[in-house]
């Protein structure tokens, strides 16, 4: 993609534990393009939650990345050290939405007192005294609260984050990623944890943001009907290796990928008859060199497991990663 | 304020607060109570071992001193050894236990059986052994009690990290840029403190307990200092006749640490994680 703000290419990560090493992630590759919100959709154990850490550089102690690179607007965010991480990436150019809203806030401090720490760290300082940035910053995290639509903002900064409904707090954390105005925010599952009609709200409130702000947005779900409402572009994952990618509408009307095409097949609003896919996701710990969805495809052919995974393109930005689509000179080479 | 009237509510709890604001109370303000002030050093042979009586509450001993104000103004000596053996103890355990917990690896791994080394040691006799080492004095008592205590704190300060480490918040806190340093100390110890203030209550009572218990070994507290362990040990010569030379002392030291040990059992049960998750 000519503009991407986040580019991640052929990452291959793996962690070590007392099973061996499991190959997590094998052959990730997508790229955001600036502006665009671009969802992450795999099953439980796809390795999605994996792949954020990786951008963000908090992966778990004997976590390894084996190959390939993460550039996130001009900067290779694999070889930036801890301390630039922090003060120049984490927070404030890249903000983050996590996962469970329930336990994403410290529970002894107040929320305002919370918020109030982000600016701190990453607000440029502007040469007025103590007094006149902090006055400033409430003013900034207060017109962020009212701007995520949570109710009684000048209160909120007095209470604890018990004291918040679920909706609520999915708010608060929200505007915690937004309030140091960064360029790209990573959303981890953020609508899980919620109920349905709080979930809609969310999604319609992330999206109004997402243009008003002009952020790009890297969501990661397992909801595919998450996906088709919010997101411009889509990325599939099974297994850890990036398996369709392309325009949402696209490739919700076009799957090419048997693995997408059975995944779309299980969601109960377009299938008839529910299917469901055979067999389990294979575990990391020892993987073929190939396409791990083989064994479970019923299209599988002998090559499937020995064909190093890549992706190919028809030209429209349709990508997948199957050897049914590999052209000619890709083979060969 | 739910938590404040839960604690109310509690009666054993609430008899602890009030004899350890007592204690605090005589140990501020003894030298104005005592109605014998002088009586550290004093000596009035003429009067030795007075029964009590309206005069001297609680007997005098055998230099003729009133027992009644040496046992106030020993409760200011008490309390003081408790606190900085306490806090001498938190301040090595709590920040060890947040290292360790926090961290994988070796590092943690030998804070940790160091930690289980000297845990496995009777503390009094560790803190005897170590008292006994250095020139016996009331500092190397404190030093020794100090010593012997830190241990307790650090398993707890590691179990409650080990713990929040996997939190999500703290997940969040990197996610936003938050160095080790902030997540730990600003975030993480904040919500490991209500354990460690139970122990800590505990620990006081503890502490003047075995404080005692060197003082009348003669490792602790030196003559003439009203000390309590100290006035018992000097007492044994003169019983069973001069009984009320050694049951006050006894008496303060029962009272001290009854009331630090229901205080701290009261506080455990409010902050006890499974009756905060039913509120």
């Amino acid at each position: 993609m000519a503009d991407a703000i986040l580019e991640v290419r052929d990452l291959r990560l793996s962690i070590g534990g007392d099973e061996g090493i499991a190959k997590v992630l094998d052959h990730i590759d997508f790229a955001l393009g600036r502006g665009r919100i671009l969802g992450i959709v795999g099953e439980s154990g796809c390795g999605k939650s994996t792949i954020i850490r990786a951008i963000i550089g908090i992966l778990p102690a004997g976590a390894r990345v084996e190959a390939g690179t993460i550039r996130f607007d001009g900067d290779d965010l694999l070889a930036l050290g801890e301390e630039v991480l922090n003060t120049r990436i984490r927070g404030s150019r890249i903000g983050f939405i996590p996962q469970d809203p329930y336990l994403a806030l410290n529970p002894v401090f107040k929320v305002g007192t919370q918020l109030m720490e982000i600016m701190r760290w990453h607000a440029p300082d502007d040469g007025l005294g103590r007094k006149g940035r902090g006055e400033r910053h409430r003013e900034c995290i207060l017109g962020l609260l009212r701007r995520v639509q949570l109710p009684d903002p000048e209160g909120a900064l007095e209470r604890y984050p018990h004291q918040f409904s679920g909706g609520q707090r999915q708010r608060l954390v929200i505007a915690a990623a937004l309030a140091t105005s960064p360029a790209l925010v990573i959303a981890d599952e953020p609508t899980t944890a919620l109920d349905v009609t709080t979930q809609q709200q969310i999604l319609d409130l992330l999206r109004d943001l997402a243009e008003e702000f002009g952020l790009s947005m890297l969501f990661v779900t397992h909801d595919l009907g998450v996906v088709a409402q919010l997101c411009d572009d889509l990325c599939v994952i099974y297994a850890g290796q990036t398996v369709e990618s392309g325009g949402t509408a696209e490739v919700l009307a076009r799957p090419r990928h048997p693995y997408t095409r059975a995944l779309l097949a299980c969601h109960p609003d377009r299938a008839e008859t529910f299917s469901g896919i055979p067999g389990n996701v294979p575990s990391p710990l020892r993987p073929g060199a190939g396409c791990r969805f083989a064994p479970r495809c019923v299209e599988a052919r002998d090559i499937c497991d020995r064909r190093r995974p890549h992706l190919s393109t028809d030209g429209t930005g349709h990508r997948v990663d199957c050897v049914r689509y590999d052209q000619p000179e890709v083979v060969a080479s | 304020m739910l938590i404040l009237k839960k604690f109310l509510r509690d009666i054993p709890a609430l008899i602890g607060l009030i004899i350890v604001v007592f204690a605090l109370v005589i140990a501020i303000f003894g030298p104005w109570i005592a109605p014998h002030p002088g009586d550290i050093v004093a000596s009035h042979l003429l009067q030795r071992l007075k029964p009590p009586s309206a005069q001297f509450p609680f007997g005098t001993d055998n230099l003729g001193r009133d027992i009644f104000s040496r046992v106030i103004l020993g409760t200011r000596g008490a309390l003081e050894v408790a606190l900085t053996v306490v806090a001498i103890a938190a301040a090595i355990g709590v920040p060890l236990g947040l290292i360790a917990g926090y961290t994988v690896g070796w590092m943690s791994e030998v804070i940790m059986r160091v930690t289980d080394v000297f845990l496995s040691l009777p503390q009094l006799v560790l803190a005897l052994a170590l008292a006994q080492l250095l020139t016996p004095s009331l500092e190397t008592a404190m030093l020794a009690l100090a010593l012997t205590y830190w241990p307790f704190f650090t398993r707890l300060v590691y179990a409650e990290t080990r713990r929040l480490r996997a939190a999500l918040f703290v997940d969040a806190l990197q996610g936003i840029g938050a160095g080790t340093a902030r997540i730990v100390f600003a975030h993480i110890l904040p919500n490991a403190i209500s354990p460690v203030i139970v122990r800590a209550t505990i620990g006081l009572g503890f502490t003047i307990l075995v404080a005692a218990v060197l003082g009348f070994l003669g490792v602790g507290a030196t003559p003439p200092q009203p000390d309590w362990g100290l006035t018992i040990s000097e007492s044994r010569n003169y019983l069973p006749d001069a009984w009320w030379y050694a049951t006050f002392p006894g008496f303060a030291i029962l009272v001290a640490v009854l009331g630090f040990n229901l205080l701290g059992d009261g506080l455990r049960d409010l902050v006890d994680p499974r009756l905060r998750r039913s509120r």
